[in-house]
């Protein structure tokens, strides 16, 4: 077989970011999080919020970490594999990357030692300030990066000079027309993955009947969350949806599966095989309209189809078709759970209901794989385009040896498969493990030089003990 | 123009900081194996566990750096020097999950000990074989782009002395770091790896200079000799001040600060070599310099950022001074 140096530069590509974006969606929302209880905690000075802070600090820790050693190869795999892409675009991409670098990935490292070691070190003030330093340093950090990836969607603000992009406008390049969407669908993705991951860990304490009182604080707590968020999410990507019906109609067909060059009474498919030979879906099932009323909001609103454009020109129809359906029967299932939440609280069952409680742990990966989805969707529905309408993926790839990229894609896939049965490892080591008990906690406040704390947590404990009978 | 040569100034600026600060943290693990006892292991770890993050940061910015001020010198850079550059991001991956995963460890921890310190030598190798085959020039043209051409005998021995540089670095920052009987053979490995490093820096320098006529030119005609002489003999007083102060334990962060003296004029040096070149004999700043209008956006940036990061990367340091054995368990 001809070994392509294109598509192995591509499946490289996007198996390391790929497998880079499973941690930020973690650590944004953590990293979120960790600040609230840390927050709460100096605020109602109640010991559960801290050892809810202090457990899910280890695991904050180690996605962090391994966040950090795949994204610093995806910043150097720009000019390695796709050198004249970089050459082309540098001027306008690298300066956003280099914000990136400035107003966050030093913040983030700079605190994050505190964060992590500087327990004794600082007050508990400051403490709680350099957490708050982190977390938003990871929503700036997604801020740049979406920016980025929003131009390359929906250019904006560039000119082209002797086939070079060059800036005419920073601020239409910032606010290009699919950023504020992304953007805020993608950080609310990170919350959501976030909540369920702790709120799937609660689940399972409560199932196992461990540390009660942490684990009813922390599911109690994210399923408020998650009754806001999930909602809104689903919103917003509905709102995303017609953005990207705007500026890229050829993907929007391909979500929604419209062979047709221009299709009226548009159905809602909810299963169908899209066939990029045949030109046409198998097996379809779906609700006839309901696809012209959510895109057009009228009942009968024409949309673009994929024949509206040469074969050449379209991504992969079945890969953007189930992945979307992957991310938005996830939505969906997360709202129901937050729901079902509702309806148990109030039960007064919440803690208690075990089909529930298991649900709940079985969905703890389930935010990792919408963002997943999502993201296939955004960029395998971009294709052939690598800049939306003005450059091919194909022809930008670095002239290299196949064999070395095969080499290196090779180790990656090795390495990081290694890397990530080592995450999995610890993490259930860390929950095995369980969070930190009372009395240590406690002897770390003394560390702490907090005096003031000591009286509150006796309290607090003794009162929450008799609740606990 | 002007604004690609404040580029090129800040370019320089994140790679010497990078150097100075990843060095010494690349260093300690480059000395790892030589430390044999549990409880020293866990000393270097804890010396260094809350800044690499912080250090590392400084590849990304020149990173980025090189791809928002030149663009072209960093797609030809980087896809030239595909496999070092690959080999060294995976050292550093290895290397950086390392401080995650070894305090949490324990049937695993030589797997972890192994990962840190071959992680650190082998980034701290490829580093320098890029320095090397820069200096030596890169091909411009696609043929050539599938050769070997990187490996080469001078390249090796930049490796090495990057490799002895950084672990010099990372002994003197322990030296600074310790007490007793780590500070006391902290003193001796830089003692020799500080013979070694000026072995290393006259080879290198009398091996370009015999090589390339270009840089020999630069050094040695009309009165640039003359000029230029203060980096050698500079760099001669500053290894002997390093030398004696490492006998003398009150002033125990001196031999750092004179080896971060010593690297800026090596550095010094080289940009004399190579000035104005990005890629020697072929493609100088000035000519890769992305557009103006990137130029002058990012200024902004950095003008305004940099110096804040250089605060809080102090107060960092700071919170953590003294010495390790005073850390009590972390998080
Ligand atoms: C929406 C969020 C998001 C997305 C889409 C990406 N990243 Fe990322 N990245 C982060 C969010 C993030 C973060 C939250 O800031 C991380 C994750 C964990 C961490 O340590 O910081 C991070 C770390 C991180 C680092 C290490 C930072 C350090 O040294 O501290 C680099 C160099 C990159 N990323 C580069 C990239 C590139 C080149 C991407 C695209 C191709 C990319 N990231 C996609
Ligand atoms: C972090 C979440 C992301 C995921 C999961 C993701 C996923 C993918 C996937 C699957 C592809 C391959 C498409 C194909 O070839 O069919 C791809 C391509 C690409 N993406 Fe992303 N992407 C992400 C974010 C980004 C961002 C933020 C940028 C830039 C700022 C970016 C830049 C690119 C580039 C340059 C390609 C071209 C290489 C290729 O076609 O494989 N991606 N991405
Ligand atoms: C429930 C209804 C949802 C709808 C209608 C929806 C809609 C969308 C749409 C239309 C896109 C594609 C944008 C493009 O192609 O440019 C998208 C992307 C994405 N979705 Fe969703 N989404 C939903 C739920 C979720 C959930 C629950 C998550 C994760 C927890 C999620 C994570 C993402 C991510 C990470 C992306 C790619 C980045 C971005 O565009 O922000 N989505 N979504």
């Amino acid at each position: 077989m001809e070994l392509d140096v294109a598509i192995l530069s591509r499946i490289q590509f996007a198996f390391t970011v790929s497998f880079h974006i499973i941690f930020p969606s973690i650590t944004i929302g953590l990293a979120t999080l960790i600040a609230i209880w840390e927050g709460l905690w100096l605020k109602t000075h109640n010991p559960y919020y801290l050892q809810l802070a202090k457990f899910w600090i280890k695991p904050f820790a180690i996605t962090f970490g391994t966040g950090v050693v795949s994204g610093i190869v995806l910043s150097y795999e720009f000019g390695t594999n796709f050198s004249k892409f970089s050459e082309l675009t540098g001027a306008v991409l690298g300066p956003l990357m280099a914000y990136e670098v400035l107003t966050a990935f030093f913040l983030e490292a700079g605190f994050l030692g505190v964060m992590l070691f500087g327990w004794q070190r600082v007050s508990p003030k400051m403490h709680f300030f350099s957490t708050i330093v982190v977390a938003i340093g990871t929503w700036i950090s997604a801020f740049w990066i979406i920016v980025a990836n929003s131009w390359m969607q929906t250019p904006a603000g560039h000119v082209i000079v002797d086939g070079k992009f060059e800036v005419a406008s920073w601020f239409e390049v910032i606010f290009n027309p699919s950023m504020p969407y992304r953007f805020t669908h993608m950080l609310m993705a990170s919350f959501i993955t976030a909540t369920f991951v702790v709120a799937g860990i609660c689940a399972y304490y409560l199932l196992k009947k461990q540390h009660l009182n942490m684990a009813k604080k922390g599911l109690s707590m994210c399923m408020w969350i998650a009754l806001i968020l999930t909602p809104l999410q689903a919103f917003i990507g509905d709102m995303h949806g017609l953005n990207v019906k705007e500026h890229q109609p050829i993907k929007l067909a391909a979500m929604e599966g419209i062979w047709p060059a221009e299709e009226e009474n548009v159905p809602l498919l909810l299963f169908a095989l899209p066939d990029m030979e045949a030109e046409k879906n198998h097996a379809e099932i779906g609700i006839p309209n309901l696809g012209s009323l959510i895109l057009t909001h009228s009942w009968d609103g024409a949309v673009q189809g994929l024949k509206s454009v040469p074969a050449e020109d379209r991504p992969n129809v079945p890969l953007v078709f189930w992945s979307f359906r992957v991310m938005v029967g996830i939505g969906f299932g997360m709202i129901g759970i937050a729901l079902c939440a509702l309806v148990l609280r109030r039960k007064n069952a919440l803690y208690h209901n075990k089909p529930f409680l298991f649900l709940v742990s079985l969905f703890t990966p389930t935010g990792v794989i919408a963002v997943l989805a999502g993201w296939y969707v955004v960029e395998v529905g971009r294709q052939p385009w690598l800049v939306q309408g003005l450059v091919r993926t194909m022809d930008v790839v670095s002239p290299l040896p196949p064999e070395r990229v095969l080499f290196s894609l090779t180790l990656f896939i090795v390495i990081y498969s290694l890397l990530f049965g080592v995450y999995l490892y610890f993490m259930r080591k860390l929950i095995k493990k369980g969070p930190p008990s009372m009395a240590t906690l406690e002897q770390q406040l003394i560390g702490m030089k907090a005096p003031g704390y000591a009286l509150a947590w006796v309290k607090t404990l003794n009162h929450s003990e008799q609740g606990e009978k | 123009m002007d604004l690609a040569f404040f580029y090129f100034l800040i370019l320089g600026f994140a790679i010497f900081m990078y150097v100075l600060l990843d060095g010494f943290d690349l260093g300690i693990g480059i000395l790892f194996p030589w430390f044999e006892e549990h409880h020293q292991k866990d000393h270097l770890m804890r010396s260094i566990s809350h800044v690499w993050d912080g250090n590392e940061t400084w590849l990304v910015f020149g990173g980025v750096i090189l791809f928002a001020a030149f663009p072209e010198a960093y797609s030809t850079i980087l896809s030239t020097f595909y496999l070092p550059i690959m080999l060294m991001l995976f050292a550093l991956i290895f290397r950086g999950v390392a401080f995650e995963y070894r305090f949490k460890s324990d049937r695993s921890k030589p797997w972890w000990d192994f990962a840190f310190s071959a992680g650190s030598t082998v980034a701290a190798f490829c580093q320098g074989v890029i320095l090397g085959a820069i200096v030596q020039g890169v091909p411009i043209n696609a043929i050539e782009l599938s050769s070997w051409i990187w490996l080469t005998p001078f390249s090796i021995l930049t490796g090495f002395s990057v490799m002895a540089g950084y672990a010099l670095l990372g002994a003197c920052y322990l030296y600074m770091k310790s007490r007793d009987d780590m500070q006391q053979r902290a003193s001796r490995y830089a003692r020799t790896l500080l013979i070694l490093i000026l072995l290393f820096m006259l080879v290198v320098s009398l091996w370009t200079v015999v090589a390339q006529p270009e840089i020999r030119h630069r050094w040695f005609d009309g009165i640039n000799f003359f000029l230029l002489s203060p980096l050698p003999v500079l760099s001669i007083a500053l290894g002997y001040t390093t030398w004696v102060s490492l006998s003398n334990v009150n002033h125990e962060s001196r031999p750092f600060w004179c080896v971060a003296g010593l690297f800026l004029l090596g550095f010094a040096g080289l940009v004399v070599s190579l000035f104005p070149y990005l890629i020697p004999r072929h493609l100088t700043f000035m000519d890769a310099a992305a557009p103006d209008s990137s130029l002058r956006f990012l200024l902004y940036g950095i003008c305004i950022f940099v110096p804040l990061i250089c605060g809080y990367t102090l107060w960092g340091y700071r919170v953590f001074s003294g010495k390790v054995e005073d850390y009590q368990e972390g998080y």
